[in-house]
C-alpha cells in the first residue's frame, strides 16, 4: 500500500507528540490546593513544587521595599464551584473566608514587585514550595481583582 | 424607558433570528426529505415524499428571500441596541447594572464609548452585532453561481446569533437595572411588585488596567477575527448539506479566513503588547487558559489557511479541512466565552455562571452535528489524487497540519489538565508556563523548518536531492551566521537551534525572492525594483505569504531574544544613586506625585539612562492609583531599540521615608524585533488578501499544467 508511508509518519509524529506531552507534565506538574489541603498535608509537602489558592488577607500585608519583600496571609477558599455558588458566588466567598476566624490561614513569603492586584480580599493563587518553617515560599504570585469576577480582569504574573 | 427599550429589542432581536434561521432551513425541504429517506420505514417514506412534494422552486425561493430579510434585519435591531446601551454608558444612567460595572464619573467619554466591551453583557451584545454585520455583508455578493448556498449559510450564521441573542437576551442582559425591594437592592430583567428603580451615585469604573489603548482595540480584533471565522464554517456546512464539497465554498470565502485571520493574530499580538506595557511584569505571554483559549482557534485557523490551498491546487485534504473550520468554529465559541468570564486557572469556575453549561451545550451540539454531516458526506470529500512523496508539496502540507494539531492538543491537555487529573486521580493538578514551552517548543522549531523548506518543495514530487539542491546556498549561509553567533553572541544551545532556523527560513524565503525577481527581470527586462514590485502583484499569495513568513522568522527572533536572554536586577536608590544591567547605568533623579487629570493620583519617577558614560536620555515609570476602583497601576518606563528594550519600573515610594525609591529593571534583548516583525506581518497579509483583477479565477490545477517558480524545478 502506497499510504504506509504516511501512516507510518503520522504515528511517528504521534509518538513523537505524546512524548513531549508526558515528559513536559511529569516536569512541570504542580498540585493545586486549597489552604485546608495544604496546611493537612504537612511535612509531606516540603520542598514540592505546589500552587495554593486563597483569599487575601487585607492587614496582613507586610512589604519591606528595601529588600522586595512581601508577606501577608491568605484564607482557605473552598475550591469546588458547587459550594462556593451556597456561599453566593466567588466574591461573596472570598469575603467569607478572610472575616472567619476560624478558617485556616496560611503565610505567604515572596520576593518581587508587589502586585497592584493585591489586597483585601483578592483571590491570590500562589505557586511554590512549602519551607521548612511552615511558610509557603512563593516563586510566582496570580491575584484576580476581589469584585470583578465577570469581566477579563487580568492577572498579575510576578515572578 | 431606554434601557427597557433596549431590553424589548433584544428580544425582538431573538424571535427575528429564529425565524430567520428556521425559514432558512425549511426552504430546502429536500434535504429533509433526503435525511428522512436514509432513516428507512414507512412512516419516514411518506414524510420525505410529502416533503419533496412541497419542494417547488417558488416556494423555496421565497422563503430563502424571507429569510435573508429576517437576516438583513437583525442588523439596524442590534445596531438600535447597541446604540441605546452606548447611550446609557456615555451618560452615567448607573441604575443599568451593566453601566455601573464598568464606567464611572471620572472616566473619560471614549473610554466610556468603549467600555461597551468592557464587560461580559456588553461585549457578548458586540458580538452579536458584529455577527449580524458580516453575515449581512455576505448576502451582499452575488449568489447567481452558489443559489444553493444561501439558505444554508444564513441558516448558520442565525444559528449562530440565535444562541448569542438569546444568551443576552434572557442571561447576561446589559439593559438589567437595580431596583430596591423589601429584601435589599438587587438587578433585574424586569420590574418586580413592589420595587422601586434604584440608581447608585456612582459607578465602579473600568478596571485602569484595562484602560488602556491596547486593550481598547484587543478585545474589537478579537471578536472580529472569531466572528469573522463564522462565515467559512457557514460555507463548510452549506458545502456539506448541499452536496457540493468541490472547493467552490473555499474560494468564496478566501478572503474571509485570511481577515478572520489576520483580525486573530493582531488581536493576540496586541493583548501581549497590553501585558508587555501595562502588566509590569516584563513579560507579554503568561501561557494563561484566558490566553490559551484565545491561541487554539488562531492555530486550527492557521492550518485551515495553508490546507485550503491544497484542496484547492490538487484537491486534497478535503476531510482536514472540514474539519478544521469546524475546530476553529468550536473553539472561536469556546473562546470567546473563557476570554470573557474571570476563569480562574482552574477550568472549575466554568460552570459557575448559568451560562457555562449553555456554553457547553451549544458548542457539543454544533460539534456532534458538524461532524455528523462530515461523516455523511464522507465519500464527496475523497481525495482527487494520491499522495505519493513524503517530501512533496502537499505532503509538507499534511505534516504542517499535524504540527499544528499538535501543538492544539498540547494546549488544550494543558487547561483541560485540572479538570482530567481531579477525575482520574482526586487531586487538582495544574501545569504552569514551562509545560507549554517545553512541549511546544520543539512543535514550534519543526514549524519553521518547514517554514523554510515548503516553499522549495514541488508538487506531487520531491526527494531529498530535490530539496537540497534547492536549499543548499541558504542553509550553508544559515550555518555561517549561527556559528557567528556562536563565536560573538551566545552558546546557549536553544538559542543557536533557534536562531540557526530563523535564519534558514529568512535566508531561503528572500533566495526564492530574489530568484524570482531575476527570472522576471531576465524575461521582461525590467529593472529589479520593477521586478520585484510586479512578481509580487502577479501572484500576491505565495508572495503575500512569503512576506508573511518572513515576518514570523522576526517575530521569532524577538521571542528568542526575551525568553533566552532577558536580564532584570532590582533594589532600593537613593537620590542620584545608579543601578545597573546590561551595559546601561539607571541614575534615579527625581520623583513627585500628583493628582492627574482624571481625579487619579500619579507618582512619577524620573530616571536618566547612560552607557558607557553617554547620555542617553530620560525615562518615567510612574505608579498611578485611582481612587474609584482602588487600584494602583504600574506604568514602566521604557526605552525601544532594536538591540534590546530597556524596561524600569517603579515599585514603591512613600514620601515620608527618606530611604529612596525602589525599582525593578528589565533588559530584555531583541524584544521589539517581535513588535516590528507583526507589522511586516499586517503588509503580507494585505498583499495576499488583495482583490485581484479577476476575483474568483479558476485555480490552475496542478497536476495539469505547472508554472512553477522555485528552486526545486
Amino acid at each position: 500500500m502506497k499510504i504506509n508511508k504516511f501512516v507510518i509518519g503520522g504515528l511517528l509524529i504521534l509518538g513523537a507528540v505524546i512524548f513531549l506531552i508526558a515528559n513536559a507534565t511529569a516536569g512541570s506538574a504542580q498540585y493545586f490546593m486549597t489552604v485546608d489541603e495544604f496546611n493537612a498535608k504537612g511535612p509531606d509537602v516540603v520542598d514540592k513544587n505546589l500552587r495554593v489558592s486563597g483569599a487575601v488577607i487585607g492587614d496582613t500585608i507586610q512589604y519591606d521595599p528595601q529588600t522586595l519583600t512581601l508577606i501577608f496571609e491568605v484564607a482557605h477558599v473552598p475550591a469546588d464551584a458547587p459550594e462556593i455558588e451556597t456561599e453566593g458566588g466567588l466574591a461573596e466567598a472570598l469575603h467569607q473566608a478572610v472575616n472567619d476566624p476560624t478558617r485556616s490561614r496560611m503565610t505567604v513569603v515572596y520576593v518581587g514587585v508587589k502586585p497592584d492586584l493585591l489586597r483585601h480580599e483578592a483571590q491570590a493563587i500562589v505557586t511554590g514550595y512549602l519551607g521548612a518553617d511552615g511558610n509557603f515560599y512563593a516563586e510566582e504570585l496570580l491575584l484576580k481583582c476581589p469584585t470583578r469576577y465577570e469581566e477579563a480582569v487580568p492577572d498579575q504574573a510576578g515572578s | 424607558m431606554i434601557a427597557n427599550l433596549g431590553f424589548g429589542v433584544l428580544l425582538i432581536t431573538f424571535f427575528v433570528t429564529l425565524y430567520s434561521a428556521l425559514a432558512a432551513s425549511f426552504s430546502n425541504p429536500k434535504a429533509f426529505a433526503h435525511l428522512f429517506r436514509s432513516i428507512s420505514g414507512a412512516r419516514t417514506e411518506s414524510l420525505a415524499n410529502q416533503l419533496e412534494k412541497l419542494d417547488t422552486p417558488q416556494r423555496a425561493a421565497s422563503m430563502v428571500e424571507s429569510a435573508r430579510r429576517a437576516m438583513l434585519l437583525t442588523f439596524p435591531l442590534l445596531t438600535l441596541a447597541s446604540l441605546l446601551l452606548i447611550y446609557l454608558l456615555v451618560n452615567n444612567r448607573f441604575e443599568v447594572q451593566f453601566v455601573y460595572e464598568v464606567t464611572s464619573r471620572s472616566m473619560p467619554t471614549y473610554l466610556k464609548v468603549t467600555a461597551w466591551w468592557g464587560g461580559q453583557a456588553g461585549s457578548l451584545l458586540f458580538w452579536s452585532w458584529l455577527m449580524a454585520a458580516f453575515a449581512s455583508l455576505v448576502t451582499l455578493r452575488k449568489w447567481d453561481r452558489d443559489r444553493e448556498f444561501l439558505p444554508w449559510v444564513i441558516f448558520v450564521s442565525c444559528f449562530t446569533l440565535a444562541f448569542f441573542v438569546g444568551m443576552i437576551a434572557f442571561y447576561e442582559n446589559p439593559f438589567k437595572q437595580f431596583y430596591q425591594t423589601a429584601t435589599g437592592v438587587e438587578a433585574y430583567f424586569i420590574q418586580p411588585a413592589n420595587s422601586v428603580l434604584f440608581t447608585p451615585e456612582d459607578g465602579q469604573g473600568l478596571n485602569p488596567l484595562l484602560r488602556h489603548p491596547g486593550m481598547i482595540i484587543h478585545p474589537p480584533m478579537l471578536y472580529l477575527g472569531f466572528v469573522s471565522y463564522v462565515i467559512p464554517f457557514a460555507f463548510a456546512i452549506a458545502a456539506l448539506i448541499t452536496g457540493r464539497t468541490d472547493d467552490r465554498w473555499i474560494r468564496i470565502t478566501r478572503r474571509w479566513s485570511l481577515w478572520a485571520w489576520l483580525f486573530l493574530t493582531f488581536g493576540l499580538v496586541l493583548g501581549g503588547r497590553w501585558a508587555y506595557d501595562v502588566l509590569g511584569w516584563g513579560g507579554y505571554w503568561g501561557w494563561d487558559p484566558v490566553e490559551i483559549a484565545a491561541f487554539m482557534p488562531w492555530l486550527t485557523g492557521t492550518a485551515f489557511l495553508h490546507s485550503v490551498m491544497i484542496q484547492e491546487k490538487r484537491g486534497m485534504l478535503k476531510h482536514w479541512n472540514m474539519l478544521l473550520i469546524i475546530l476553529t468554529y468550536d473553539l472561536v465559541i469556546f473562546g470567546t466565552f473563557l476570554t470573557r468570564s474571570g476563569v480562574l486557572s482552574s477550568v472549575h469556575a466554568f460552570a459557575q455562571s448559568a451560562i457555562g453549561p449553555l456554553f457547553f451545550t451549544y458548542i457539543a451540539i454544533t460539534l456532534v452535528a458538524s461532524v455528523a454531516l462530515v461523516i455523511y458526506r464522507w465519500g464527496t470529500l475523497r481525495a482527487e489524487t494520491e499522495m505519493h512523496s513524503l517530501l512533496s508539496r502537499e505532503a509538507l502540507f499534511l505534516f504542517n497540519n499535524l504540527l499544528f494539531m499538535s501543538i492544539l492538543v498540547v494546549c488544550f491537555w494543558g487547561v483541560i489538565y485540572p479538570l482530567t487529573s481531579e477525575l482520574f486521580t482526586g487531586t487538582t493538578v495544574t501545569v504552569g508556563p514551562a509545560f507549554y514551552e517545553r512541549a511546544n517548543g520543539p512543535l514550534f522549531a519543526a514549524l519553521l523548518f518547514l517554514m523554510g523548506i515548503a516553499p522549495l518543495s514541488a508538487w506531487g514530487h520531491s526527494t531529498l536531492q530535490t530539496l537540497g539542491r534547492a536549499a543548499w546556498k541558504p542553509t550553508v549561509l544559515a550555518v555561517i551566521v549561527t556559528v557567528a553567533l556562536f563565536a560573538f553572541y551566545t552558546q546557549n544551545v536553544y538559542a543557536l537551534i533557534g536562531f540557526f532556523l530563523v535564519a534558514f527560513v529568512v535566508l531561503i524565503t528572500l533566495y526564492e525572492y530574489w530568484r524570482g525577481a531575476q527570472a522576471r527581470q531576465r524575461s521582461h527586462s525590467e529593472r529589479l525594483f520593477a521586478a520585484f514590485w510586479n512578481l509580487t502583484g502577479r501572484d500576491r499569495r505565495r508572495y503575500g505569504g512569503y512576506i508573511v513568513h518572513l515576518s514570523i522568522a522576526l517575530m521569532a527572533i524577538g521571542v528568542l531574544g526575551i525568553e533566552l536572554f532577558q536580564m532584570e536586577t532590582q533594589g532600593t536608590l537613593e537620590l542620584n544613586q545608579q543601578a545597573s544591567l546590561g551595559g546601561y547605568d539607571v541614575v534615579y533623579e527625581d520623583i513627585a506625585r500628583f493628582t492627574g487629570p482624571d481625579g487619579r493620583e500619579v507618582t512619577r519617577a524620573v530616571v536618566g539612562i547612560y552607557q558607557n558614560g553617554q547620555y542617553l536620555g530620560e525615562l518615567y515609570p510612574r505608579i498611578d492609583y485611582y481612587w474609584d476602583a482602588q487600584q494602583a497601576m504600574t506604568i514602566p518606563g521604557q526605552r525601544a531599540t532594536m538591540k534590546d528594550d530597556l524596561y524600569i519600573l517603579l515599585v514603591n515610594w512613600e514620601p515620608a521615608s527618606a530611604t529612596g525609591a525602589t525599582f525593578k529593571i528589565y533588559v530584555n534583548p531583541l524584544v521589539n524585533w517581535l513588535w516590528m516583525g507583526s507589522l511586516l506581518f499586517l503588509t503580507g497579509i494585505v498583499i495576499a488578501a488583495w482583490p485581484d483583477k479577476d476575483p474568483e479565477r479558476e485555480p490552475v490545477r496542478a497536476g495539469k499544467h505547472v508554472r512553477q517558480v522555485s528552486a526545486a524545478d
